[in-house]
């Protein structure tokens, strides 16, 4: 059984991660099956799947040791975000451990069940004589219903930001499903009272403009990557088994040439999201985000279009699986900003600085020996 | 599942105190006047410059102090060419010698030539050509027919090259020749050889490119005598040792930043305060050269450790051309500027026509975008 809970020295992070990586997979490979992905899309909430993952510790890998967590690295986590996703883990597994690890870096402590993290407007805490209340509205929440947890950033009346970690209750919930089937749920919060526990200060790597938008940002690059990653290899294996003109369709230099396009997307994309988890808890992750959520969401549009036009009919039935994979990539490109919202703000940052800057605004992003 | 290596992880803090070493040196180069930022810097030719920065440690970065070099990692080389290129800095002299050629001798040359050739590259005072194309084998480089036949101590040459970079500046080239039968798989029967450009028996013609100038050339070989000391590697090796040598050609960061410098212009250009649309692509562009930066640089680290990285190679061309293809197109979407080739007043406009006018070559040169979309495909269990 995988079990996490003992967390490896730094150095043996590597070997350590390795072997993690590949136990989630088998993990997921077992319960993420055909039939509870299409049940998942039906609507029904992986139950068995989900209580899996929490056993092997996954939602708590990015949380430190003295949390109660695995401890390990940002880029492992990152790689075991894009795990779940090559399996299309119909769970908020992603948002789970990206929110633990927000609200426990805050000083918050670890909560058993679905953390999910919810962007919104008008976020308002006031106080009154019971305590703390909270108002506003929450949109497009991942798994909001779901979840025993929302993480959220909301203001009070002196126009101090807070981090609130919200139990879950019964409220009214306006659901919307994105493209692959995920519950996007809106809730209106009128007069949410809000205990102590659940309040911190805002850290200061959640003070940027983005918030917690940048995080979700974060989680959907990674998944992209992923998602990207497993439509490359249906769309390889497809191409070798499927004959046409007696002889397998990845012979002819056409269809070899796209998939070559697509693995030179995915390339591209899985080194911007390393770039973005390796920045994790830097002073360049908001730029790193940027990069790693722009140059994922254009390759994902590219991967999908291309992982189509290789399987031909066959990945436009509901039966082949390849739709789990690409409703999710057109689903996550426009989630938590879609690529213009990035570019542009990438663009504004380098233009504002002037043409000379940009070497140097590169160089940083790239990980290095000097920043250890 | 399919699985590249592009796991990179980070930068030796070595290749970063490397990286204050190239910047205080160029910075003095600039500031006493040595050189301006060049367009498309690998494109040119400064022997003066070549040897300065020889002078300074930075030619023959990872070749053994023995022969002349740092004996540094293939990170810090690695760091040095990026920095480079991001200068502009007038690189093209020593660029393929640096690159491909020392490291091939190195690998599989006879001690001779590493004797006689090797110290001069890291003193950034020997330069080398590429001698692969001829006029009927392009793409299709295994069809080359320039024949070596067996003499005394040696081969005599017989045929011709063309598109040969450099040749008529060049004091050596790397020639791959046909000594014997092709085989079965057409890839027997070839070998490498170092070419002395100053010994007889070779005419080199220039050929001038869509915008006039003089880079490549068309070489000929009329029983011109090769040493058996300058044989690279054995005899009928050649096709393992070229495609090799195409690994070190096609990853490096000089195939996404050949146009950099457009770029920052590009930026200045547009100022402090760009309408959305050219925030976005400008944006865009930043984002893609970002991830091409840590694509190049886990194939330098793999290429450090002995590990052929040639389908990885491949990729980091395709990507990376298609970028700096698509710098220009992006440039003249941004700013309503004419190109011009003698725009006095306006250096933007000169460099957009410049570039754009370099741009098609890009895909081609070192392999066309097509071919290695075919070694991607070969490197992905297709055909
Ligand atoms: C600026 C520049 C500098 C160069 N410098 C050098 C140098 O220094 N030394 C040197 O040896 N060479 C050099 N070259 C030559 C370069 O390597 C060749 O241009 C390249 O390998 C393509 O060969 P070709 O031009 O004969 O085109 P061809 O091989 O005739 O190709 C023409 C078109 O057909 C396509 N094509 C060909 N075969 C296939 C196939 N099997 N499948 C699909 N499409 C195919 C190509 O992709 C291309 O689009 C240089 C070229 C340029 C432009």
């Amino acid at each position: 059984m995988l079990d996490i809970h003992t967390a490896p020295a730094a150095s043996e992070e590597d070997d350590f991660a390795a072997i993690l990586l590949e136990q989630t997979d088998r993990l997921l490979a077992h319960h993420v099956t055909p039939a509870a992905l299409k049940a998942a899309d039906e609507g029904a909430f992986p139950l068995a799947a989900w209580a899996a993952v929490s056993e092997a510790g996954l939602p708590l890998a990015l949380v430190p040791e003295e949390a109660g967590g695995a401890g390990l690295s940002a880029v492992t986590a990152g790689q075991i975000i894009r795990r779940s996703a090559y399996h299309a883990l119909p769970a908020p597994l992603a948002e789970t451990l990206i929110a633990q690890a927000l609200w426990t870096r805050a000083g918050g402590a670890a909560v058993d069940g679905i953390v999910t993290l919810a962007t919104g407007t008008g976020l308002a805490l006031s106080s009154t004589a019971q305590g703390a209340v909270l108002s506003g509205t929450l949109a497009s929440v991942p798994w909001g219903a779901h979840a025993s947890f929302i993480l959220l950033i909301a203001h009070d009346g002196d126009g101090s930001a807070h981090l609130v970690l919200l139990p879950h209750a019964d409220r009214p919930v306006r659901t919307r499903r994105n493209v692959a089937n995920e519950p996007r749920d809106s809730l209106t919060l009128e007069n949410v009272h809000v205990d102590a526990d659940s309040l911190r200060p805002l850290p200061a790597a959640l003070a940027d403009a983005d918030g917690l938008m940048m995080f979700g940002a974060f989680i959907r690059a990674q998944q992209m990557v992923g998602a990207m990653e497993r439509s490359l290899d249906l769309a390889l294996t497809y191409a070798n088994e499927r004959k046409q003109f007696g002889k397998p369709i990845g012979r002819f230099q056409a269809v070899q040439h796209m998939l070559a396009e697509a693995a030179g997307q995915c390339a591209a994309a899985g080194a911007a999201a390393q770039l973005a988890a390796s920045a994790w808890g830097g002073a360049h992750f908001p730029f790193a985000v940027a990069v790693a959520k722009a140059r994922c969401g254009e390759a994902a549009g590219k991967v999908a279009e291309i992982c189509h036009q290789v399987h031909g009919a066959m990945g436009f039935t509901h039966e082949h699986p390849l739709h789990f994979f690409t409703r999710r990539l057109w689903a996550w490109r426009d989630e938590f900003g879609r690529e213009a919202h990035w570019q542009e703000r990438i663009g504004r940052a380098v233009c504002g600085q002037g043409g000379d800057a940009l070497w140097p605004m590169l160089v940083a992003l790239r990980p290095s020996g000097a920043q250890d | 599942m399919q699985s590249f290596r592009f796991g990179f992880d980070h930068l030796p803090a070595e290749a970063e105190q490397v990286r204050q070493d190239v910047r205080a040196f160029l910075q003095a180069e600039r500031e006493a006047g040595l050189f301006v930022p060049h367009r498309c810097s690998w494109s040119t030719f400064d022997p003066a410059f070549s040897r300065r920065a020889a002078a300074a440690g930075f030619v023959g970065v990872t070749l053994p102090k023995a022969y002349g070099g740092q004996e540094r990692s293939s990170l810090v080389r690695f760091v040095v060419t990026e920095e480079m290129l991001a200068a502009g800095a007038p690189c093209g002299a020593h660029w393929i010698a640096d690159r491909q050629s020392a490291p091939q001798i190195l690998r599989h040359g006879t001690e001779y030539a590493k004797n006689l050739i090797v110290p001069r590259i890291c003193a950034g005072e020997c330069y080398f050509g590429i001698g692969m194309s001829e006029p009927d084998s392009g793409s299709d480089l295994a069809a080359v027919r320039t024949r070596a036949t067996r003499t005394e101590g040696g081969f005599v040459l017989n045929g011709s090259k063309i598109w040969t970079t450099n040749a008529h500046r060049a004091d050596y080239l790397i020639a791959l020749v046909r000594t014997g039968d092709a085989g079965p798989d057409r890839h027997g029967g070839l070998t490498q050889f170092i070419i002395d450009m100053s010994a007889p028996g070779i005419v080199v013609r220039p050929i001038y490119d869509l915008s006039g100038h003089h880079e490549f050339n068309e070489v000929f070989f009329t029983d011109h005598l090769v040493p058996d000391a300058l044989m690279v590697g054995e005899e009928g090796q050649g096709w393992d040792l070229v495609t090799q040598e195409l690994a070190f050609e096609r990853s490096g960061p000089d195939r996404f930043m050949s146009d950099y410098r457009l770029l920052v212009e590009l930026v200045d250009r547009i100022g402090q305060e760009p309408d959305r649309q050219q925030a976005v692509e400008t944006g865009r562009l930043v984002a893609h050269m970002a991830a091409l930066m840590n694509m190049s640089a886990s194939v330098a680290a793999l290429l450090g450790r002995n590990e052929m990285p040639n389908v990885e190679a491949a990729l980091v061309k395709d990507v990376g051309t298609a970028f700096e293809r698509d710098i220009p197109e992006v440039a003249r979407r941004l700013m309503p500027v004419e190109s011009s080739l003698d725009a006095q007043d306006d250096p933007f406009a000169e460099t957009l026509a410049d570039v754009m006018l370099r741009a098609p070559s890009f895909t081609l040169r070192g392999g066309t975008r097509e071919i290695l979309r075919s070694v991607t495909a070969r490197g992905l269990g297709l055909r």
